[in-house]
Parts: C-alpha cells; sequence; structure tokens
C-alpha cells in the first residue's frame, strides 16, 4: 500500500483549507463589521457581492479566476509579467479558488452576529474612552465571536471539499494540486474504486473529527 | 393581447412535453471520446435529418470515463473510444458487442504551442529547455491521447525528464483548452484537435513513437435499442460520414 497516495492529497488539502480560512476570516470579519457599523452609499451592493460566490456556480467562479488570474487575465497578465508569477495550476491558486468560494459563510455569519451586539456597550466603551478601534477589538468582536466561529467552521469546512473552482484554476495534478476531492474523482474516473474508498473514508473522517473537534473548543472557549 | 399570452403558454407547455415524447424510444444515446465532438455533432444532425423523431445525445468526455460510466450502467447505446485499449478493456468486462466493433477512423499525435508563443521548438526534444516552463498532456491513466504521448515521449527517453513540467488534462479538449489560452507553453493533442482550434494554436510537428491511433466504435450490450445503433454504426461509414470525418482531419483505418 502506498502511504503517500492518501496522505499527500489529505496534508494539502488540511493546507489549502486552512489558509484559505485564515484568509477569509482576516478579510471578511472587518469588511463584515464596516458593513454592519457604517452607513455608506452601495452598501446593500457591496453586501450583495460579497454573498455572490454563494449563488453562484463553482464553475463561474472558476472561469472568473481563469480570466483575472490567468497568464493573459486581467491581473495575472501582469503578474506574469512582472514577477514572473503564474497562480494556474499551483497550490496557491487553490488556495485563492476556497477563500473565493468560503468568503460568503465568514462574512454573512460575522455580519449577523455584529448586528446582533448592543450598541449600547459599544456607546459605553466609547464614553470610557477607547479609541474605534479598541471598541472593535475588546468589545464587538469578543461579543460577535461565537457567531464568527461558527462561520469560520463553516468556512473552513466548505474550503475542505472546494471542487469546480479548484478543478479549473489550479487543475488536478497528484502531489502538487490535488486535494482529497479531486484524488476522489480521479480515482472513480480511472476506475480505481480501492483508492476512492479509502480516500472518502478518510476526508468523512476527518470531517467528522474537526467538526466535532471545533465544537468542543467552541463550547469551552465560551463557557 | 391575451390570445398571444396563451399561445406563448401552449408553445412553452408544448417545449415542456416534446423531450417527454422523445424518451418514448427514439433517443440514441452516443458515448463519444471528445476528439470525435465537432465531427460527431454534425454527423448526428444527418443522421437525425434522415431518421425523423430519432434525436442523438451525447456524452463526451475523454475514454476512459466513459468506459466507466458505461460499466456503471450508464444508459448508452454506442460507444466510441479513442484507442484500442480502453475498448478492449470493454469488451473483456462484457460491456460491448463484439462482433459489432469495427475501427472506424485514424488520427495523429501532434506537439502544439499556442499562436502567439515566440517559442522555437523543433521537436518534442526541445521541451527539456529552460524557457519551457509548462506542457499539457492527457492523464495517461484515463486519457488515450495521454498514453499515446506517454508512449512517445518514453521512447524518445523524455518522459522522467519532463515529469516537473507536465499538466495532466482530464480530456483531449481540456490540454487544447490550455495550450490556447496560453496557460502552459506546449501540449499534445490529435491533429484534428489542432485543426479546430486553428487561430489559437500552432502546430510545432507530428509526433512519431506510439502505436497507431485507431478508434474502434461499438454497440453498448445493455441498449435497449441495437437496430437502432447498428444503423448509426452504418452511417458512420456512408459516404457522406467519411466526407465529414475527413474534413475535421480524421483518416481512415
Amino acid at each position: 500500500m502506498n502511504y503517500s497516495l492518501y496522505s499527500k492529497p489529505l496534508l494539502l488539502t488540511l493546507q489549502v483549507a486552512g489558509l484559505a480560512t485564515i484568509f477569509v476570516a482576516m478579510t471578511g470579519v472587518p469588511l463584515a463589521y464596516l458593513i454592519s457599523r457604517r452607513k455608506f452609499w452601495g452598501r446593500e451592493w457591496l453586501d450583495a457581492f460579497c454573498t455572490l460566490p454563494l449563488v453562484l456556480p463553482p464553475t463561474v467562479l472558476g472561469y472568473y479566476l481563469i480570466v483575472v488570474w490567468g497568464r493573459h487575465g486581467w491581473l495575472g497578465h501582469w503578474l506574469y509579467q512582472v514577477w514572473g508569477i503564474s497562480l494556474m495550476f499551483t497550490w496557491q491558486g487553490a488556495v485563492l479558488a476556497s477563500a473565493l468560494v468560503s468568503f460568503p459563510l465568514i462574512f454573512k455569519s460575522a455580519r449577523a452576529a455584529f448586528e446582533e451586539v448592543d450598541r449600547n456597550l459599544e456607546n459605553v466603551a466609547r464614553t470610557l474612552g477607547l479609541g474605534e478601534g479598541a471598541v472593535f477589538w475588546w468589545v464587538s468582536l469578543p461579543l460577535a465571536l461565537r457567531g464568527i466561529v461558527a462561520g469560520t467552521m463553516l468556512a473552513f469546512a466548505r474550503a475542505m471539499g472546494e471542487f469546480g473552482a479548484t478543478l479549473m484554476i489550479a487543475g488536478n495534478l497528484p502531489g502538487k494540486t490535488q486535494t482529497l476531492s479531486l484524488a476522489i474523482y480521479a480515482a472513480v474516473q480511472a476506475g480505481n474504486d480501492t483508492l476512492a474508498l479509502t480516500l472518502v473514508a478518510l476526508t468523512s473522517s476527518a470531517c467528522i473529527l474537526i467538526l466535532v473537534t471545533s465544537g468542543k473548543i467552541l463550547t469551552f472557549s465560551l463557557k | 393581447m391575451r390570445c398571444f399570452g396563451i399561445l406563448a403558454l401552449g408553445l412553452w407547455t408544448l417545449a415542456l412535453v416534446r423531450p417527454g415524447l422523445v424518451i418514448g424510444g427514439q433517443e440514441l444515446m452516443i458515448s463519444a471520446a471528445a476528439s470525435l465532438t465537432n465531427a460527431f455533432q454534425e454527423i448526428a444532425q444527418r443522421f437525425e435529418q434522415q431518421h425523423p423523431g430519432i434525436q442523438v445525445i451525447f456524452n463526451f468526455a475523454a475514454s476512459g470515463p466513459l468506459l466507466q460510466q458505461i460499466a456503471q450502467g450508464a444508459p448508452v447505446d454506442v460507444f466510441a473510444s479513442a484507442d484500442q485499449k480502453t475498448m478492449n478493456q470493454a469488451q473483456e468486462k462484457g460491456l460491448i458487442v463484439p462482433a459489432s466493433r469495427k475501427n472506424f477512423v485514424s488520427n495523429t499525435l501532434v506537439l502544439i504551442v499556442p499562436q502567439d508563443s515566440r517559442l522555437v521548438l523543433a521537436g518534442p526534444e526541445d521541451l527539456v529547455l529552460l524557457k519551457v516552463k509548462r506542457v499539457a498532456v492527457g492523464n495517461p491513466a484515463t486519457v488515450p491521447v495521454g498514453r499515446y504521448t506517454q508512449e512517445a515521449l518514453t521512447q524518445a527517453g523524455l518522459w522522467e525528464a519532463l515529469q516537473p513540467k507536465l499538466i495532466r488534462g482530464e480530456s483531449v479538449r481540456q490540454v487544447l483548452d490550455y495550450v490556447s489560452r496560453g496557460e502552459v507553453d506546449a501540449g499534445f493533442v490529435y491533429a484534428t484537435d489542432a485543426a479546430v482550434a486553428k487561430g489559437k494554436v500552432k502546430t510545432v510537428t507530428e509526433v512519431q513513437g506510439h502505436q497507431p491511433i485507431v478508434y474502434p466504435v461499438a454497440l453498448v450490450a445493455a441498449s435497449q435499442k441495437q437496430a437502432l445503433s447498428q444503423e448509426f454504426l452504418n452511417f458512420l461509414s456512408a459516404p457522406e460520414s467519411v466526407a465529414i470525418l475527413s474534413k475535421y482531419g480524421f483518416g481512415q483505418p
């Protein structure tokens, strides 16, 4: 039995999903806070735009990614000319795809969580002399944490299962960009049922393990 | 105005009902190698014209996945693969009618680069050069064109050396797409695919050193429409079909 057939896709999946989740948490949470606290023109449009990846088919997102980040893409062209970098067929491209599809899950949960926070508590903190950044960090964020953590878990789970957009931008390269879901697809296509079954079992147990552990962490940290 | 509304509603209902009528036995499901896409669509059009009431439905993909689908019981009537190996597997598993099997076209393997490429390549041996970063090939596990490529490159002693540069496509059309978008520096496809993407890719050279590329076609054993399927098989050898196939660059086996 070739151990790396299983370990490589699993580790790559965790790496891609983990980085994508960190990335969307760092951008989605502040953006959700901004939208829930400030009134500005086009606010609801921005909200709709940020939610779009949730409703668009992954193939549409994959196509957008190719058009924007491909070697001849709007940004990819520049990236390739100036730095000699291309995200196509790299695991970084897979991170980009996973981040895009899981972004709305954190963003939506965080916005709802921030809107539940009692504004009076924030105002009390302001009268006691805290600046805006400190109010966010010490008051709003802790109060909204449960919703944000729940959204982060969902985002991680979604990133782990990402398939369509990843296949389009990162390809299906064994050992390089082949995550669990892609490895399962390849195994089924090749008629390798034993490998497919093992990978499916591995994915299922990994997901259950993650959900149970994160559930435990969540209840523990909020006690 | 109301008249118009009722008419539109009627047409809409009719459109909904029509496919249901076709399912009543006059639908022919054909699983064919991705490289046959354009030629088969044109042939099917002629076939439908000559057989009113019959609708040809296509399932184009790499031959490997097509075989898996048939093995899992997909309701397919005719199977055309791009290599003998896949069809042999189908025959060993008893999925096709062996007597109906015949070779109907041949093809050639070519090395292509994007149209705007500034690379000067003499042949596959130049792919090891540093300026070539990525080379797209079909996944040899499931895509026939990938197997032909592997065979040719192995014989040329290049397969191992090129490993880090290889990008595996899940069908010959995906390889073609990667090259025509310029996402890779070069790729291996059939001559017929390079012809379809004329203006987006250019052919460097024909590639030798692989088994002859001959496409077999056969009736699927589980098909409920053996007679109609056989008619389509016969139609593939009719002069007008041969003309269409050679228009797209396929040769006779």
